[in-house]
This record gives C-alpha cells, sequence and structure tokens, in this order.
C-alpha cells in the first residue's frame, strides 16, 4: 500500500484526476448551454412582464410578449431610436464590453458601478390593445453588495411615474439583500415619481420607511431592513440609468412626445 | 452488509441528520417550501450516490496524503453538472435554490460518506450507502418542509391547504415558519420523536448531575 503515496503517483493521479473532472464539467456546461440561454430568455420576458404587470397565469408569456410589447433599440447618447443595429443582432455583453460601441464612464459619473456602459439600448414599449404605448421599460443594472443586479424599470407613458420594477439576476444575501426580488417591496415603487418639476432626477431609497404625508414622499421608497448596502445600490443604480449618462435624453424626448 | 440494510438503515436507525447531525445548514435554509425540497433532496441522493461510486472506484489508486483533496474534486464536478442540469431543465427551481445546490460541496454527510465508507467499500455497495444516506437526509427535509410550508404558508407542494386570512380564509399564518429558526425546532422534535422510538440512540450524558443534597446550616 506504502506504493501509492509516492510523489509521482501523487501528481499522476491529480493530473489523471483534473483532466477527468474538467472534461466532464465542461462537457455538461457546454451541451446544457442552448437550454440555459433559452430559459434565461423566457425568464427576461417574464420579467419585463412583471415590471409592467402584465402575467398572466391563463396565458403563455410568448403569446403576452408577441401581442403587447415592441422592443426598439435607442441610442444612449442621443436618446434617439437608431437603425445602426437591429433588435435581433443586439447583444448587451458584447457591446458593453466593445470599446467601439461602448463609453467608458469616469469615477464621479459610475455611480452604478458599471465601469463601461454601452452606447445602444434595448427598450421595450409596451402598447395597449390600441396600439398605443401605456409603458416604457428600461433595462437597468447596478453593482449592490456582492454582484451587479440586474432588473427592468418599467416607466407609465409619462416617462416619470413608476409603474413597476422587476429584477431577474443578482447575487444578493438571500433574505436580505435578496428581498429586492420581494413582490411586496417592489410593489412600493409604484406610482413614485422618478424625476422632479426641474425634470432632476428625484427618485431615491432612503433609510427605514416612507412618510406619507411628508414632502417628496413621491419621489421617496423604502429601504430594505438588514440590507443597506443593497439598497443603496439599488438607488445609485437608478440615479445612474435616470440621469444623463442613462436613459435621461431619451426619457425627455418621450415626454415631449407625449 | 445487505443491499437492503444500506439503504435502510441511514434512513432512521443512523439518520444522517438526527443521529450524526450533519448537514443541519441546509436543512434550515431550503425546506421554506416542500417542491424546492424535492428538487434539493433529490440533487443531495444523486451527488451522495455518485461521488461514494466514483471515490470507491478509484479508492485503491487514491494517495492518501491527498485523498480529501480528490474526494473534494470528485464531489464538486458533480455538484457542478447537478447544478447545470437543474439549470437546464429547471430553471425556476434552481434560482429558488440560488447558492445551496452549489453548497452542496460543503454538506458534511457527503464528504463524511466518502471518507468513512466509499473510501473502505466496493462500488455498488458505497453507491447504495450513499443512495441511502441521501435518503435519510430527505426523509427529515420533507418532514420539516412539509410542517414549515403548511404551518408558514398555508399550502403543500403550492396548493392552498389552509386558505390563510389574506386570500379571504380563516388561517393565519405563522410567520414564523417562513424563517429558518423554526427548523431548529422541528428538527428538535424529529430528533426527540425518533429516539423516543429508538431508545438505543440516546446518548450517555457527558456529566451526570448528583443527587440533591440536603442545603446544610449555615
Amino acid at each position: 500500500m506504502a506504493s501509492k503515496d509516492t510523489v509521482k503517483k501523487t501528481i499522476t493521479v491529480t493530473i489523471l484526476l483534473c483532466l477527468v473532472c474538467s472534461v466532464v464539467v465542461s462537457a455538461t456546461a457546454v451541451l446544457l448551454r442552448p437550454m440555459q440561454i433559452a430559459n434565461q430568455e423566457l425568464d427576461v420576458k417574464r420579467n419585463i412582464l412583471a415590471a409592467v404587470g402584465l402575467l398572466d397565469a391563463q396565458r403563455g408569456i410568448e403569446e403576452i410578449f408577441q401581442e403587447r410589447v415592441v422592443s426598439r433599440v435607442v441610442d444612449l447618447r442621443t436618446g434617439e431610436y437608431t437603425d445602426a443595429i437591429t433588435v435581433e443582432e443586439y447583444n448587451q455583453s458584447r457591446i458593453a464590453r466593445d470599446r467601439a460601441t461602448s463609453t467608458g464612464l469616469s469615477r464621479a459619473e459610475d455611480v452604478a458601478g458599471i465601469q463601461r456602459r454601452e452606447n445602444y439600448a434595448i427598450v421595450y414599449l409596451v402598447e395597449d390593445l390600441d396600439g398605443e404605448v401605456e409603458a416604457i421599460v428600461l433595462p437597468v443594472r447596478g453593482y449592490g453588495l456582492w454582484s451587479t443586479m440586474w432588473g427592468f424599470l418599467a416607466l407609465d407613458a409619462d416617462a416619470s411615474t413608476v409603474r413597476g420594477l422587476s429584477f431577474f439576476e443578482h447575487g444578493e444575501t438571500p433574505g436580505l439583500g435578496g428581498e429586492i426580488e420581494n413582490p411586496r417591496w417592489q410593489a412600493r415603487w409604484e406610482g413614485k415619481q422618478v424625476y422632479d418639476d426641474q425634470g432632476e432626477v428625484a427618485i431615491s431609497v432612503i433609510k427605514g420607511s416612507v412618510d406619507p404625508d411628508a414632502p417628496g414622499a413621491q419621489h421617496r421608497v423604502d429601504g430594505l431592513s438588514g440590507a443597506t448596502l443593497t439598497a443603496r445600490g439599488v438607488h445609485n443604480m437608478m440615479q445612474f440609468w435616470l440621469g444623463e449618462r442613462g436613459f435621461k435624453p431619451y426619457l425627455m424626448s418621450r415626454k415631449e412626445e407625449a | 452488509m445487505k443491499t437492503k440494510e444500506l439503504l435502510i438503515t441511514p434512513i432512521f436507525k443512523n439518520n444522517p441528520i438526527a443521529l450524526q447531525v450533519l448537514g443541519v445548514c441546509s436543512a434550515l435554509a431550503v425546506t421554506v417550501n416542500l417542491a424546492v425540497t424535492l428538487v434539493m433532496c433529490a440533487a443531495v441522493i444523486a451527488v451522495a450516490a455518485f461521488s461514494n461510486l466514483f471515490v470507491s472506484m478509484v479508492r485503491e489508486h487514491i494517495p492518501s496524503n491527498i485523498r480529501i483533496i480528490v474526494q473534494m474534486t470528485i464531489i464538486a464536478s458533480l455538484v457542478i453538472v447537478v447544478d447545470q442540469v437543474l439549470k437546464a431543465v429547471a430553471y425556476d427551481m434552481s434560482r429558488q435554490l440560488s447558492v445551496f445546490v452549489a453548497l452542496i460541496i460543503t454538506n458534511c454527510i457527503i464528504m463524511g460518506r466518502a471518507e468513512a465508507f466509499a473510501m473502505n467499500n466496493k462500488p455498488i455497495p458505497s453507491l447504495l450507502d450513499g443512495i441511502g444516506n441521501g435518503l435519510g437526509y430527505s426523509v427529515v427535509l420533507v418532514a420539516v418542509a412539509t410542517f414549515r410550508e403548511l404551518l408558514g404558508s398555508g399550502t403543500l407542494l403550492n396548493y392552498t391547504i389552509l386558505r390563510p386570512v389574506t386570500e379571504g380564509g380563516w388561517y393565519e399564518p405563522n410567520g414564523l415558519f417562513i424563517l429558518p429558526p423554526s427548523a431548529f425546532f422541528l428538527i428538535g422534535f424529529f430528533i426527540w420523536g425518533l429516539r423516543v422510538w429508538k431508545k438505543e440512540q440516546v446518548e450517555e450524558p457527558d456529566f451526570k448531575i448528583a443527587p440533591n443534597t440536603k442545603p446544610q446550616e449555615a
């Protein structure tokens, strides 16, 4: 039995084991990738509908999405719709990484902790049954305590009233920061005004709970107890994505149209 | 040991949670909802069974000075595979289980069985031992989850059994059962019940309290 404790044997066993295990792990990951991506895409659509409050247990997600949602690509620098890139070929992570299609952010600008911002973003326009736009869903993301939180912010057609909020990916502590997924907390966002009368970003996540009679209550959302840093992350995310570097140019032009 | 014995013994006679008190952490975390618990149990049974099988298959070749690392590598690879499969076929479940599938790697039951059983036994008995211990873990988890979901949310497998007041029913959900500490109480009751039934599991106390002596007069 002593023979298996030699240095040579130890190294051989280690290398062989690592090889076998890595092949097994990579093979599973590669083979299951298409199914996982399909699941993720469906989940993203579900979250867009959840942010607007259109989820319906009786009908399929794809069906509602087809009927009510129009995806458009927006050039974040100008706030205009663009044809430079189509929705089908849009790949968020590639665009955000490529220097040609993204903008580096200075430390002062990068409140959400995302480092580079893509120049193009997809917005989802939700139409009512007559084809009028009734809600605008914006993709938002920002750094919380442990992770980048990815979500959707839905605004009414006036481009200022919050319709809903949802998160589809994050790595915050379950039960504390993870409560950003809690529908009861998300419901507190409904009806809040993201911009003040001067058109400045006014929405803020405060510590503790909001006094509904206090002035400015329409701009404030309750924080999450036990998750101060996550709540601050959500706050910063909103400041960034609703600000000049985010969707503000686009939202302002929508507001003028409305 | 016989096949049946290998499978049945860990369920009540030598239960990994109730007697060995291993793997309690995940028993607290994933027992709010019975459906989620069942998926977690399936994942743990699969990992325990196959890690035992593979460790046992290569046990003659594992140098004893790196044996723990070898076991960990095998267990970790299996957990990643299980996690990937869940993400592909049960996406919602895998999101609800979040980090707890990955944390099966650190579940003491799996490591414990690999080290204690699979290193010294043939592959087939090891496989059965893994399944048995996975089942033992599952029995406790399912029992805990049944109580927690029923009393905490008034549902079982997401079907409403006790209609809560928030939905116009009569049942006032007990918030404690939503929170992890309730699993401590339930596991405590489970262990109590088991030891009333199987007296041999009662441990000798470490200290004996001396019989009451009469207070001496000052």
